[in-house]
């Protein structure tokens, strides 16, 4: 049995297990109860597991947990809460962006990774930053409005 | 007097506690049979339920999907929910309203008509009265059976329904809330994967356990049952990888290997088939008449929700629990009491939500599957979760279809004799009427089921649904050759046959609209006098600035379609304009819907925007492949549309307030959609292209054969 530890959302984790290539999305839902990151395929091409780590958004579903070992990961519970939303969170409530809402939790964080490094993107330079991220229900468009707006917002528009 | 006749669900669910309750001061429960897919219908229903009740609409929680004390209403599907499930909770909640009114009036001694409702509180002319639903509710015995003699709401008092509310399931999915049933833990649960059956009537060879258990890397243990074999273990990694491993380390006897001729709509024409007319038999005899026939054809699809199908059960004193997020929890509780020996009351179906299934996925087999080796494991919570690979290749799929239109036009280039020819396999392949649960194929002594029928007329046709055009044409039929064997499981997808029928209807009639040198928006509407028909055609003209009689084959086309939904639901145009040089770039869409009285504008307009995009996904790239099995089992191999793929598309919603019945929506747009790029393709390039997907090979083809 191997011990990993890095930090999630802040707060530092440590999961000890017998398979160092456990994926970090495992690890997040069933060793460290975060449900949010979704699993869509484990075969890193649909963004449903996307976090960010160190800042940089990434698939997790077949990204093995030694591999980040010492480094800081951000899932969509690190966005915000209802009290307090992230503006993307808020602009997707605006707009009403998803219906099943399954593809959300990864969209949400690919979304910010983006603005981080693109503060005033085009629709067009939203949509290709999206383009890891599959939404089978047809909720492009309102997901591209809202990260518009919270685009706006975050600038202090 | 005669009593009224109570909506379908109602009238199956007659009894009030079935629908409302008043648990505490100042709530208000409602049950509904129908389930939340990510369409809103909670949120709409709650929205019905407050206008009724005449409270507001944060009072009332919404129930939905257990098969214990609550409406049994089918299926979740074929956008019947607001017209059908809305028509029944309205009603419920008016009788239920006028019941506390009767009672309040006894109290008070004074007349009904007195008295009214604010926010749950009842006035007498006006005046506070102290009495509420809630003080009067001990007192009032809901377990009657509803009347339908309560007056609905006048369209002009609604308060909730026509406004566009927030979806009540939205926050809990962009704050990561664990609201799938993926994210369900139960105490002492362990994980399972199913060694799936290649097809019905493959039998297990060998199993090669060491080298399984040495790809799970964790403690695995195999649970089987005949043909069907489980790996369950406490280590959800563990199983996954044991999982994907069984694939290559289990082997099986009586494997089809389905060919890529199969994949094709045209291999259905050689097939044993079950035969149906529908209208008058075909006129040998032109009269003078010219003549029109073409064909059109799309191949398999499939659902390919985001997230593969999930389920939980336990079997625990006698009793079977299970969690699903099928569209049907009491069929699916019949289904499962058949395949495994059960009695129905002893086993519970709770819905939890799951990713969107646009129809019958792998939902109910995922919890056959944990029911299966819950039973073989009393006490032990299960959990099931298919693999990507499993949902793609084993979820049941939208049948293939070729459809040939005949057509007989009269000297001013109208159609007066109307066509079409279907072959198809069956879009009902749900569990009941017929049809096993995948596991079910697997376990020894299932009983043989009956002959699997297509959806009735009466329900909207499966392979037919949509074939009549609702054009005025003085006579039409449709012939139907339902296919009996198709080389994949096949079942019911967003719309049926809507799609193909409407795709191969619509484009037919661009192609008469061509011959006769009409304008097709002028062409269409000179063939019809359905007023809504009429209206969403020119409307959608307008949204796009239609210009009749656009230049042809210069790369850059404009198309417009039309249907309405069953020929009884919504009514809904669509005008696309695209680019095609070898592929096709959509630019922009526009779609105007008639869908009566609209319960929450944003969340029709909401699904009305996702049928638009999922069609032109469909349209644009989906074809399951099939080569020695079911080659598209990834996201690679089964492509979808993507975020810059999408076009900016605008809906407008016709009369919404109006008092006409609200028609379910969710499907209306699959068709027309499809027949748009269709016709807007043909405008683009000046050739027509008949055969879907409309990929890349199909058009460089056609241009060299130009
Ligand atoms: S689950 Fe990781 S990309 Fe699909
Ligand atoms: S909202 Fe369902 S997949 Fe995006």
């Amino acid at each position: 049995m191997a011990t990993f530890q890095f930090s999630v959302n802040g707060r530092p984790a440590s999961v000890a297990l017998d398979n160092e290539d456990t994926p970090l999305l495992d690890v997040l839902r069933n060793e460290l109860g975060l449900m949010g990151t979704r699993f869509g395929c484990g075969l890193e091409q649909c963004g449903c597991c996307m976090v960010l780590i160190d800042g940089a958004p990434e698939k997790c579903c077949a990204k093995p947990v030694s591999s980040i070992a010492g480094k800081n990961v951000t899932t969509i519970e690190g966005l915000g809460t209802p009290d307090a939303p992230h503006p993307l969170q808020q602009a997707f409530l605006d707009e009403q962006a998803g219906q099943c809402g399954y593809c959300l939790s990864g969209i949400l964080i690919a979304a910010k990774a983006l603005l981080a490094a693109n503060p005033s993107p085009t629709r067009a330079e939203i949509a290709l930053a999206l383009d890891g991220n599959i939404c089978r229900c047809g909720s492009h468009n309102r997901i591209l409005r809202a990260v518009e707006k919270a685009a706006a917002v975050m600038r202090g528009a | 007097m005669n009593a009224p006749s109570l909506p379908g669900p109602l009238n199956d669910n007659p009894r009030l506690d079935l629908w409302v309750s008043f648990p505490a001061p100042g709530k208000v429960v409602v049950n509904t049979g129908r389930v939340e897919l990510g369409q809103g219908v909670l949120t709409a229903m709650a929205q019905i339920a407050a206008d009724e009740l005449d409270v507001a609409v944060a009072r009332v929680t919404v129930r939905s999907g257990v098969t214990d004390g609550m409406p049994n209403e089918g299926y979740t599907a074929g956008s019947q929910s607001i017209q059908f499930g809305g028509l029944a909770m309205g009603q419920a909640c008016a009788d239920v309203r006028a019941l506390f009114i009767a009672r309040a009036a006894k109290i008070l001694a004074c007349a009904t008509d007195e008295l009214g409702v604010r926010d749950g509180a009842i006035f007498r002319n006006g005046a506070a009265t102290g009495q509420d639903y809630w003080t009067l509710a001990p007192a009032i015995d809901l377990s009657v059976n509803a009347s339908g003699l309560a007056r609905r709401k006048a369209s002009a008092d609604l308060r909730f329904v026509g406004q566009s509310s927030a979806r009540t399931d939205l926050p809990g999915k962009l704050f990561g809330d664990g609201v799938f049933i993926h994210d369900m833990k139960l105490a002492g649960m362990k994980h399972a994967r199913v060694v799936r059956q290649p097809n019905k009537g493959a039998a297990i060879g060998t199993i090669d356990e060491a080298s399984i258990r040495r790809a799970a890397k964790g403690a695995i243990e195999f649970v089987r049952s005949g043909d069907f074999l489980a790996i369950v273990g406490n280590n959800e990694t563990a199983v996954e990888l044991a999982g994907a491993a069984s694939v290559n380390h289990v082997s099986w006897t009586h494997v089809e290997t389905p060919t890529p001729l199969q994949q094709e709509a045209n291999w259905l024409l050689q097939r044993p088939v079950v035969d149906r007319l529908l209208g008058p038999p075909e006129p040998s005899d032109a009269q003078g008449r010219q003549r029109f026939e073409a064909t059109y054809s799309r191949g398999y699809l499939a659902h390919a929700s985001i997230s593969p199908s999930c389920g939980l059960a336990q079997y625990k004193d006698d009793h079977l629990t299970v969690w699903t997020h099928c569209q049907g929890v009491f069929p699916l509780r019949g289904a499962l009491a058949r395949m495994l020996k059960l009695k129905p009351d002893a086993i519970t179906v709770h819905h939890v939500q799951g990713s969107g299934c646009y129809g019958h996925n792998g939902a109910d087999d995922a919890a056959a599957d944990a029911a299966v080796v819950a039973m073989q494991m009393p006490g032990t919570p299960i959990r099931i979760r298919w693999r990507r690979e499993e949902e793609f290749i084993y979820e049941p799929k939208s049948p293939a279809m070729l459809v040939k239109v005949r057509a007989l036009v009269d000297s001013a280039g109208k159609p007066a004799d109307w066509t079409a020819e279907i072959w198809s396999g069956n879009h009902n392949g749900r569990p009941g009427g017929g049809n096993a649960l995948l596991a079910g194929y697997a376990l020894p002594d299932q009983e043989p089921l009956p002959q699997a029928n297509e959806v009735p007329e009466a329900a909207g046709g499966g392979a037919t649904r949509n074939a009549d055009p609702l054009y005025d044409i003085a006579s039409k039929r449709i012939i139907h050759h339902m296919v009996t064997e198709t080389p994949v499981r096949v079942s019911a997808l967003r719309g049926l046959g809507a799609m193909p029928n409407v795709f191969a209807l619509e484009c037919a009639i661009d192609e008469l609209a061509e011959r006769a040198a009409i304008d097709p928006v002028a062409y269409r509407l000179s063939i019809t006098t359905d007023m809504r028909a009429r209206a969403v055609i020119e409307k959608v003209a307008a949204m796009a600035n239609w210009q009749a009689n656009a230049p042809r084959g210069n790369g850059a086309g404009r198309g417009i379609a039309f249907a309405r939904y069953k020929n009884r639901a919504a009514y809904s145009a669509v005008v696309v304009d695209l680019e095609v040089d070898e592929e096709i770039r959509l630019r922009h869409i526009w779609c105007a819907t008639d869908g009566g009285l609209i319960v929450n504008p944003d969340g029709a307009i909401n699904q009305l925007e996702g049928g638009v995009i999922q069609s032109a996904s469909w349209v644009l790239k989906e074809q399951v492949r099939l080569d020695n099995g079911t080659a598209s089992f990834d996201w690679d191999s089964y492509p979808v549309l993507k975020f810059s793929e999408v076009p900016p598309i605008d809906v407008a919603l016709i009369n919404p307030t109006s008092s006409d019945m609200p028609l379910g929506v969710g499907e209306a747009t699959a068709g027309p959609t499809a027949a748009a790029i269709g016709n807007a393709v043909s405008h683009a390039l000046g050739i027509r292209l008949r055969d879907l997907p409309l990929t890349r090979e199909r058009i460089m083809a056609a241009l060299l054969k130009d």
